[in-house]
């Protein structure tokens, strides 16, 4: 499956070498188009920024609703299921004609920067979000958990805080993990919303010449891969410190 | 306490000079530039007003220019490196619909748009008029009277093709694309029911095989015939497909067709000499523009010799060209290595777009899926 | 759950009496509902209140009259097939390959770069995912040309990359990391006491699939295949890149209707199609909510 998932990248990383005819040499040209591209860093940062505020707002959003949906009004899951899976069933072109009017009121009222896509992106990865943390709720035992912390006296706070965090590390780490790498591969919203982050400006850059238009997508591929490792390492970290003997982490 | 003269006349100048630079710093609104409701550069004060207003205002929002459509690389940086002028280009690859969608009253909106023939024409009212400094030089076909949309540059739909893939080397007429050496090699540049391109490409075909402007029919059933033989790939024609091999044989715009050149080296491209389609391009400007003077100093840029021979280089066909070569002004280079092309083109009109897409959604995916 | 357990709870959350307990648990869910009313239902709100107007104003269904037109009629069983079949083969070859992640090391290395790759992969799509298919497995790619030179035409009744089997294909790229991410939380779930249990029972390994841990995965991995088809269904950006026979697909249906350049742009269509699929979601929602009441029926 490996190979399945690999050799097309591998197709690709080839392209983005080529020389100008058949028959010549190799070249890194195209990457070196890449570095000559101002507006690619400031597309990087702005949505390294974008994707943290989406992710804690995700957290700090969904998952204290759906303990609480769980806990004490588990009539209404079916809705709020259906509600977390609203934005994947329209196509982003149609929700964006909905989110316009919206976005102009943000950008005389509120602010022009970019950073309010945060708004939009906290939607869009709702679908994601919630499958993987309903997954994780639904593996450990809520209700008992929860009961038995209040009975001690516990406040919610610390029922969310310290019992139900820690009980579901992967579950979460995945929720951030498909947070992160879906602002970082958004261009859509942004696009139609005329803001620009980073797949904008990748392809932006793409269009100097074939070969870089290839190269900037392999690079960022890679630059997130890399900055997903770095999330899985540092939740690696925060799992071992949370570690409860005899359950399976 | 006692203030010392000299204190005192010095606060007093500072002051002074905190109220000048007050009064004069408003963008857009200047003594000499008003230019939100500026038809020309003299309404601005002339070119010099026209650059003060437009560097206070201190940057421009374009959208959908590909740094390789027609030059605009090129364009866009000969701008900011003569005024200094930051530009913001946005959505490089939207269409013609989406510049005129952007237009949403807020700071990121586009200043000025470059849209296909159909879309200026459906949307004057959210233009604002203006006439270029060269306004006289533009043919009068080629631009709306008050100064809503003027074209700006323009080519012909060809076929580009790599020569070393192709069976003899070359190709005579749009016919010989069915033979049985192109199979899966011919491409569009885009989907004909959405893309202006694309269906100035079926609409190509369509007159070089004996249909009309007014009769997109036959074009669509060539592309079924070529669809039908195995000849058709239904893929996006783009810089890198062609370098990949998988297109070779692009129905392209001319100009953006000559940009291949750099990556397949036998790059050729054929005009069909009883079907010269034309397509125009249009300038306007956003009624409701953030930078309403940048806006402006940017279309006399564009239509002043630098700008129209940075799309000639692209090879474009700058609408001024006719006035620059009598006056001399025209680079010669660049105008040699145009495609020849040899007979009288044709251009659709509004209606005719209109009616050949409306025929092309209903019936192209039955023909060539 | 238990009887000691419910009224310590009850107590703690209950200020007075029974009606007063149901107006306080609503609050919790205010915000949640507060943000999604505003960023989610009122854009929905607007393209429902658009596909039911008339280009003219007033209130009309005729647009949805458009979508009895025989070519999108095929749009929408196209996109309906390639999403089923891509959503199934993403689900069990994506809870596979999450089975595998999840039996070796929590912190190991493999883990870590699948999941980081799953991560990139799922969200990957657009022109850079088109090039690359076609890079690869096209009449000139890598692939096909290697395969050729061993003797194997993948080819030999015409080129199917850009017809349903391709394009399937193509999505079920992105369809098996996603279900992945999405699932392994629930397989985390899985205690080895279960498996230890079940074999101290005497039962083999088909016994702990079919009557243990199948049940208590089944509603995750039905949510997860859902979610699989919502996400093809609607997915739109590499198919727009790619293809240029027509508009086959319902979303490009859509993309073309907001923003042709050659004057085709209806954007009371538009709105109509992305409420049609909204709908379907909703209908395949329910099925599915269906079949989980079934297969979980012990559970509850």
């Amino acid at each position: 499956m490996g190979a399945f998932f690999l050799v097309p990248i591998g197709a690709m990383l080839e392209f983005s070498t080529r020389g100008n005819s058949v028959t010549s040499a190799r070249t890194l040209d195209a990457w070196v188009q890449i570095a000559q591209t101002p507006g690619l860093v400031k597309g990087i940062v702005v949505s390294l920024q974008l994707a943290v505020i989406t992710s804690i707002g995700m957290l700090a959003l969904l998952l204290p609703t759906m303990v609480w949906v769980r806990l004490r009004l588990p009539q209404i899951s079916r809705i709020v299921e259906f509600i977390c899976l609203l934005p994947l069933t329209v196509p982003a072109i149609a929700l964006v004609v909905g989110l316009k009017p919206l976005y102009i009121w943000i950008n005389i009222n509120v602010t022009p920067s970019v950073l309010a896509l945060a708004f939009a992106y906290l939607i869009l990865v709702l679908p994601y979000s919630y499958r993987s943390l309903d997954a994780g709720l639904a593996a450990i035992d809520l209700k008992t958990l929860s009961e038995a912390a209040r009975s001690l006296g516990a406040g919610w706070f610390t029922v969310m805080w310290r019992i139900v965090i820690p009980n579901m590390p992967s579950a979460i780490l995945n929720a951030s993990l498909l947070s992160v790498a879906l602002v970082l591969g958004e261009y859509t919203v942004a696009n139609l919303l005329n803001f620009q982050n980073l797949q904008v400006e990748v392809a932006y850059v793409g269009l100097v010449n074939a070969g870089t238009s290839i190269a900037v997508a392999v690079g960022a591929l890679l630059l997130a891969f890399i900055l997903l490792m770095v999330l899985t390492l540092v939740g690696g970290r925060l799992q071992q410190q949370n570690y409860v003997p005899g359950q399976r982490a | 306490m006692k203030w010392s003269s000299p204190v005192r006349q010095l606060g007093l100048a500072v002051v002074a000079f905190l109220l000048v630079a007050a009064c004069g710093s408003s963008p857009g609104a200047t003594a000499s530039c008003n230019a939100k409701t500026a038809t020309s550069a003299t309404d601005c004060g002339g070119m010099s007003g026209l650059e003060t207003a437009a560097k206070a205002e201190g940057t421009l929002n374009v959208i959908a220019l590909p740094p390789d459509w027609a030059n605009y690389g090129a364009v866009i940086a000969g701008f900011t490196a003569k005024y200094g002028i930051p530009v913001n280009s946005i959505n490089p690859n939207g269409s013609s619909q989406d510049e005129v969608n952007a237009f949403d009253g807020t700071s990121n909106a586009p200043d000025v748009v470059d849209v296909g023939q159909a879309v200026a024409l459906a949307n004057t009212a959210k233009f604002a008029p203006y006439k270029v400094a060269t306004w006289n030089d533009i043919p009068a076909g080629a631009k709306e009277a008050t100064g809503l949309w003027f074209n700006d540059y323009g080519g012909y739909m060809g076929i580009g093709y790599d020569s070393t893939k192709v069976p003899g080397g070359v190709i005579n007429a749009v016919s010989d694309l069915l033979g049985s050496g192109f199979k899966s090699k011919v491409a569009l540049s885009g989907d004909p029911t959405k893309s202006n391109q694309g269906l100035n490409g079926v609409i190509m075909a369509g007159v070089a095989n004996g249909g009309s402007l007014d009769d997109v029919s036959k074009g669509v059933a060539f592309f079924k015939q070529l669809k039908q033989a195995g000849n058709y790939v239904p893929v996006v024609g783009t810089a890198a497909t062609v370098k990949a091999g998988q297109t070779p044989v692009l129905f392209e715009w001319d100009y953006l067709s000559t940009s291949h050149g750099k990556d397949v080296s036998s790059w050729k491209i054929f005009v069909p000499s009883n079907a010269i389609i034309g397509g125009y391009y249009s300038q306007a400007i956003n009624k409701a523009a953030p930078h309403p003077a940048a806006a402006r100093l940017w279309e006399e840029y564009l239509y002043s010799d630098a700008g129209q021979n940075l799309w000639l280089k692209g090879g474009a066909r700058p609408v001024r060209m006719a006035a620059m070569v009598t006056a001399g002004t025209i680079d010669t280079a660049a105008a040699a290595a145009l495609p020849a092309v040899n007979g009288t083109p044709q251009v659709p009109t509004g209606d005719q777009t209109s009616k050949a897409s409306a025929y092309v959604v209903a019936n192209w995916s039955a023909a060539v899926s | 759950m238990t009887a000691a357990g419910s009224p310590a709870l009850d107590t703690a959350a209950r200020p007075t009496g029974g009606g007063r307990r149901l107006s306080l648990s609503w609050l919790g869910v205010v915000p949640f509902f507060a943000y999604v009313g505003v960023f989610l239902l009122l854009p929905t709100a607007i393209i429902v209140i658009g596909s039911l107007t008339a280009s003219g104003g007033g209130v009309s269904l005729a647009n949805f009259a458009g979508i009895n037109k025989p070519y999108m009629v095929k749009a929408f069983t196209l996109s309906l097939s390639v999403s089923g079949v891509s959503a199934m083969a993403g689900a069990f070859f994506g809870a596979v390959l999450a089975y595998a992640v999840v039996t070796g090391n929590p912190n190991g290395l493999l883990r870590r770069s699948i999941m980081s790759a799953s991560g990139v992969l799922a969200q990957f799509g657009g022109v850079a995912l088109a090039f690359a298919f076609i890079a690869t497995i096209s009449t000139v790619g890598f692939v096909t040309v290697f395969l050729k030179d061993h003797g194997i035409d993948i080819y030999p009744n015409g080129v199917w990359l850009y017809d349903a089997p391709g394009i399937t294909l193509i999505y079920v790229y992105f369809q098996i990391p996603l279900m992945v991410l999405v699932f392994l939380p629930a397989l985390d779930g899985i205690r080895p006491q279960w498996r230890e249990a079940t074999e101290s029972l005497g039962g083999s390994t088909w016994h702990y699939w079919r009557y243990v841990a199948g049940p208590l995965l089944a509603p995750a991995f039905l949510g997860c295949t859902l979610l699989l088809f919502a996400n093809a269904f609607s997915a739109y950006a590499t198919i727009s890149a790619l293809l240029t026979n027509g508009g086959t697909y319902v979303p490009l249906q859509v993309q073309a209707l907001l923003t042709s350049e050659t004057e085709q742009s209806q954007p009371g269509l538009a709105q109509a199609l992305a409420l049609a699929m909204i709908l379907i979601v909703v209908i395949v929602m329910t099925l599915y909510a269906l079949l989980q009441r079934r297969t979980t029926r012990w559970l509850r």
